[in-house]
């Protein structure tokens, strides 16, 4: 404790003391990392050729899709089996007191349900029109597949030590499944994903986090030095995932999915406030998603805006989930596989898409009476909204339409949503660190300092290129791990065809009715 | 004809009055105790990543405290006093699982303490003993 107060309040001190000094700094760095990084980031994300639809994201929809087909549609005939695992009615009385898979399920959300959900939808409605939203919805829906061989396989092959506690994700079922199968290279593809995984924890997992969180609060409050907000976020969180002070990680884990719920509560109010339009809504959605309706790009814009924005909201094929998933004690490997496959459907399939059906209800998207074709803005590259907003603005501006304090909430929301996601991924980086250099108390908050004063820097600067190379990290890791899943889905199958045959013949129980 | 079984709700050694009065009407009755300690756990709360993690050797230190500082101290006592006496420990809603732990044991009476029936929180919330009054299968002691 005392040595992060020591860090965080010498990095306040500098940065108050010589605000010029290290607004250079900032520039430096930016330089320093577009120099450097850049042509990695122009690789991630790059476009196709001849459209404008990067390749990371048609990655992660090609494994969707091909995990959907390998599996038989796991989505659609192993949904109500999900269901009845969440609410527990294949759970042995006897196993109370550990973790139940709606847990599981829930800690898993808290990692992903965010700014993906808020800000990302409004980007897709905003460049894509409402057609992005039945793509999204699709790409949504084959995620689902992708969850579940990923987390199938990071309970099967985590690793279980003589004092109960366990570490698994995609480094440890690359190693083993790869071994298991006679394949080489799976020792380099795990050290490559937990670069990756670390990197992508300390910026996208952390450093974005911190960075809205403060833009969030400086739209309340003023604007205000970034790193008020970053050291008072890594005291928090330090205070959580050092000090282990269980309080604050439970008011937020209860806050939380109260917000989550309420989110999805309001929108639910406002689409019933209009339920004259949302026929229309619908109509919209449908016609946009094959004809665009006056975005640019037409059906190809809506697509690749609503696929984008699913793959990035969802995290589906990334390997995160497989981490938290491992974690959960439990018999059956597939039975978090299950579970994990209602995530991409509450996060996109949910909650994204209440996000997009009120943004296009409460009229903030500006159209043409005459043609009724929405108005391009083609100086912003996006469809012309009331006070020409987009992002988190676009979507306060359509909630407020309705309520005209929920911009508030909003805010207060967004801050809690990237608390619960940086805590998340600390998680997912600490077991990507331990992995590569062994676990031990030194080791591991020796993670911890390091992610926390990142925490400060993410919110303090202006460090779009760091972030942009450590987003590029986060979908690096799809890459490695989506041809680690090819390679290892028989496995899974293999799982998959034993659980369904035990589950038929009565040898797994269902204990309520 | 086997003895009769009665069912002690048993938060801890706070719970002496309970556990002696059990113990009392046990001898005269040539009854055996079951003494069940309850923790309280709901499979609907929420954890962090790091608290799943954990949740199953926490799980078996509390196990283990409960056996050994509330459980077997307290048929000890029992035994002492003459009293045939069996425990266990079992994690979820104590009104529920007290209830479920008579049916299948085919208690014949439950006994419970009134411990904490007073605060406020038990008032709006309902307390343990009046929770057993409502839903207990058997006739039920609220031991003052």
């Amino acid at each position: 404790m005392k040595t992060l107060h020591a860090l965080t309040a010498a990095t306040g001190a500098a940065l108050m003391a010589a605000p010029a000094q290290a607004q250079s700094i900032d520039a430096t760095i930016n330089q320093m990392f577009a120099d450097y990084t850049g042509w990695y980031v122009n690789l991630i994300f790059a476009d196709l050729p001849g459209t404008n639809f990067s390749w990371i994201a048609l990655w992660l929809v090609v494994g969707a899709l091909v995990f959907t087909v390998y599996f038989g549609a796991i989505q659609i005939r192993g949904f109500a089996h999900s269901i009845a695992l969440v609410k527990g009615d294949y759970s042995d009385p006897d196993d109370a007191g550990e973790v139940s898979h709606f847990q599981a399920l829930a800690t898993a959300l808290s990692g992903t349900v965010g700014l993906g959900n808020i800000a990302g939808v409004a980007v897709a409605v905003g460049i894509g029109g409402p057609g992005a939203t039945f793509w999204m919805v699709i790409a949504g829906l084959f995620g689902m597949a992708s969850k579940f061989t990923e987390c199938t396989l990071g309970v099967k092959y985590r690793n279980e030590y003589p004092d109960g506690h366990v570490s698994g994700g995609p480094m440890y079922y690359i190693t083993k499944g790869f071994k298991e199968r006679g394949l080489p290279g799976g020792r380099v593809m795990a050290v490559v994903f937990c670069v990756f995984t670390i990197l992508g924890a300390l910026g996208g997992g952390n450093m974005f986090q911190s960075n809205q969180a403060h833009a969030q609060l400086a739209g309340i409050f003023g604007d205000y030095p970034g790193w008020i907000t970053g050291i008072v976020l890594a005291v928090v969180t330090f205070a959580v995932i050092v000090g282990g002070i269980k309080s604050i990680a439970q008011v937020t884990e209860k806050i939380v999915p109260f917000m989550g719920v309420f989110y999805v509560v309001v929108s639910l109010i406002i689409l019933a406030m209009n339920y004259q339009m949302i026929g229309w809504a619908f109509g919209q959605i449908f016609m946009g998603a094959f004809t665009g309706l006056g975005v640019v790009g037409g059906f190809t814009g809506a697509l690749i805006q609503g696929f984008r924005r699913a793959a990035f909201s969802n995290e589906a094929g990334i390997g995160s989930a497989a981490i938290a998933h491992s974690a959960v004690r439990t018999k059956e490997p597939v039975t978090e596989g299950y579970v994990a496959l209602l995530e991409p459907f509450i996060d996109t399939v949910v909650i994204c898409t209440m996000t997009a059906l009120v943004i296009v209800i409460t009229g903030v998207l500006n159209v043409d009476a005459d043609t009724g074709l929405y108005i391009w803005n083609a100086e912003a590259g996006r469809i012309s909204t009331e006070g020409e907003v987009s992002g988190v603005a676009l979507t306060s501006a359509a909630y407020a339409r309705a309520f005209s304090w929920f911009p508030y909430l909003l805010a207060i929301a967004v801050v809690l949503f990237a608390f619960s996601t940086m805590i998340s991924w600390s998680y997912y980086g600490l077991k990507a660190w331990t992995y590569l250099f062994g676990e031990g108390k030194v080791i591991e908050t020796a993670f911890k300092v390091i992610f926390c004063l990142f925490i400060v820097i993410g919110a303090a600067a202006n460090l779009g290129p760091v972030i942009d190379f450590s987003d590029a990290m986060l979908f690096s890791m799809a890459i490695v791990n989506i041809i680690a899943l090819y390679f290892l889905m028989p496995i899974v199958k293999r799982e998959l065809n034993s659980y369904i045959r035990r589950l038929k013949s009565g040898e797994i129980k269902r204990f309520k009715h | 004809m086997s003895k009769e079984i009665f069912v002690v709700a048993y938060e801890g050694a706070d719970d002496s009055t309970l556990l002696n009065y059990a113990i009392e009407r046990a001898r005269k009755e040539d009854a055996t105790l079951h003494i069940v300690h309850v923790l309280e756990w709901s499979p609907y709360t929420f954890l962090t990543p790091q608290e799943v993690e954990e949740r199953h050797t926490r799980r078996k230190h509390e196990m283990t405290r409960a056996r050994e500082a509330i459980i077997e101290p307290a048929i000890a006592i029992a035994t002492a006093a003459g009293v045939e006496a069996t425990g266990e420990m079992r994690y979820g809603q104590v009104v529920e699982l007290i209830a479920a732990t008579a049916t299948a044991k085919g208690a014949a009476m439950i006994f419970v303490g009134r411990s904490g029936s007073n605060s406020i929180s038990a008032r709006v919330f309902g307390s343990v003993p009046l929770g057993l009054a409502q839903i207990a299968p058997v006739p039920t002691v609220i031991v003052p």
